[in-house]
């Protein structure tokens, strides 16, 4: 059972990296990666904001939407719905919902990492790394016990990667660039390069 | 005359002067995924055009009635929406295609171009205007999209549109497949090239040094 846990977060991890297999959140992970501490931060921002909203999306998915998932109601009328095709619609509505809970709760108790993330956390609601994760966790069919170990894990690889890139582009603002590729054409080459050093871990059998 | 210039702008101004994910850095999350064949290609293009455009039409009916703290939730709601009808839609006449997509079909929710015009442009300008700009956008984007479906493509595996065109040589032809071109990382080149290309064609979009070399003070140094 551990085994199983622990494989599929070195999946999520490495293997099936959000940002660097999926590409997705791609759009603030090349806005964002200039300095290595903010990136940091909203490495962060992504992976608590994934390990909540995968799993209660993955709820969601079981006891409303799937189809006869309101059996659980006692009423015949509402035990054949099939709405599945609502799901685009709540996951994100349950995204922005958590991403504003979060921001007030860390408001209130911890106002230190409120301030430490300061924009981002808004940001996460269209990052689609976020987005991304609920709708694979639809498509795999992932467990409750599944979806949490799932969304801890591609948080955790999406903020490797940004770290990762952020530390490249500080060192890269130094070197002598062609003048058409200084800024995005060069990070954009970067990342090409950390993607395939990442799909030597598609080899790792687990 | 001038308001002709002004669709005309809308309409083609994303597309080199302004592309939006050569020089917006907006919506490059499926533009990487989707290309590595023309087909999925295509249908990612069309989709998100139209979702733009609409949303974009939509937002900018209701733009004087929408109270501006709720603004995101009513905008992601009505593109949600729209998104929806694109899957649904797929799913029942291009079931294959939509299966290849996956996810990206879902994405296009955050896709970020389609948001980002919805804020940008669509809250402050007429319905019309707003429904061209959306198209303009989805054309800019359809743009680099197409380029680098049709580049992955033909090196990849040969073939557009699934059609052979150069033989490869496990059909006892002469082309060896550049399978490089079908994996991911292929794109990020790809756009890497694509964004110097355009910059070395329009100077202005040059970025600037954030770190230069200052001119050395010191003699002693000097020699």
């Amino acid at each position: 059972m551990f085994e199983h846990y622990l494989s599929l977060f070195v999946r999520a991890v490495f293997v099936e990296n959000m940002a660097l297999a999926f590409f997705l959140g791609m759009c603030t992970f090349i806005a964002i990666s200039k300095k290595i501490e903010t990136a940091i931060g909203l490495g962060i921002a992504v992976v608590v904001v994934q390990t909540i909203t995968v799993p209660a999306n993955n709820l969601i998915v079981h006891y409303l939407l799937n189809e006869g998932a309101l059996s659980w109601t006692g009423i015949e009328a509402l035990a054949k719905l099939d709405l599945r095709f609502l799901g685009l619609l709540s996951f994100i509505g349950v995204i922005a919902a958590i991403v504003q809970i979060m921001e007030m709760v860390l408001d209130k108790y911890v106002p230190a990492l409120y301030n430490a993330l300061g924009i981002f956390l808004p940001l996460i609601t269209v990052n689609c790394a976020i987005m991304g994760g609920s709708l694979f966790m639809v498509e795999r069919d992932y467990n409750f016990g599944e979806s949490v170990v799932y969304g801890l894990g591609s948080g955790v690889g999406w903020a490797l990667a940004i770290t990762l890139l952020a530390g490249i582009r500080e060192k890269l603002k130094y070197s002598d660039v062609p003048d058409g590729l200084k800024g995005l054409g060069i990070t954009f080459i970067t990342v090409g390069l950390m993607s395939l050093g990442f799909m030597s871990f598609s080899g790792v059998q687990l | 005359m001038a308001e002709q210039g002004k669709t005309k702008e809308l309409l083609f101004g994303p597309i080199f002067d302004n592309n939006p994910i050569a020089l917006q850095i907006i919506g490059i999350c499926s533009a990487l995924a989707v290309t590595s064949n023309l087909n999925t290609t295509v249908t990612m293009c069309i989709a998100l055009t139209l979702v733009t455009a609409f949303s974009n039409f939509f937002v900018s009916t209701i733009r004087n009635q929408i109270p501006s703290s709720i603004r995101i939730i009513v905008q992601m709601t009505i593109i949600a929406s729209l998104v929806i009808v694109v899957d649904q839609f797929l799913r029942a006449y291009a079931y294959s295609i939509s299966k290849q997509l996956s996810v990206f079909v879902g994405l296009i929710i955050t896709n970020c171009i389609v948001m980002g015009r919805a804020e940008a442009f669509a809250m402050k300008s007429p319905p019309i205007p707003s429904f061209i700009d959306g198209v303009g956008n989805g054309l800019g984007y359809s743009f680099i999209l197409l380029v680098l479906g049709f580049a992955r493509e033909l090196i990849g595996a040969g073939s557009l549109f699934g059609v052979p065109i150069l033989t490869k040589v496990t059909d006892g032809g002469w082309y060896i497949p550049n399978g490089m071109m079908l994996l991911p990382p292929s794109a990020f080149f790809l756009i890497g090239f694509i964004i110097w290309g355009i910059r070395a064609a329009k100077k202005g979009q040059v970025e600037k040094d954030t770190f230069a070399m200052a001119p050395n003070t010191r003699t002693s140094e000097a020699f």
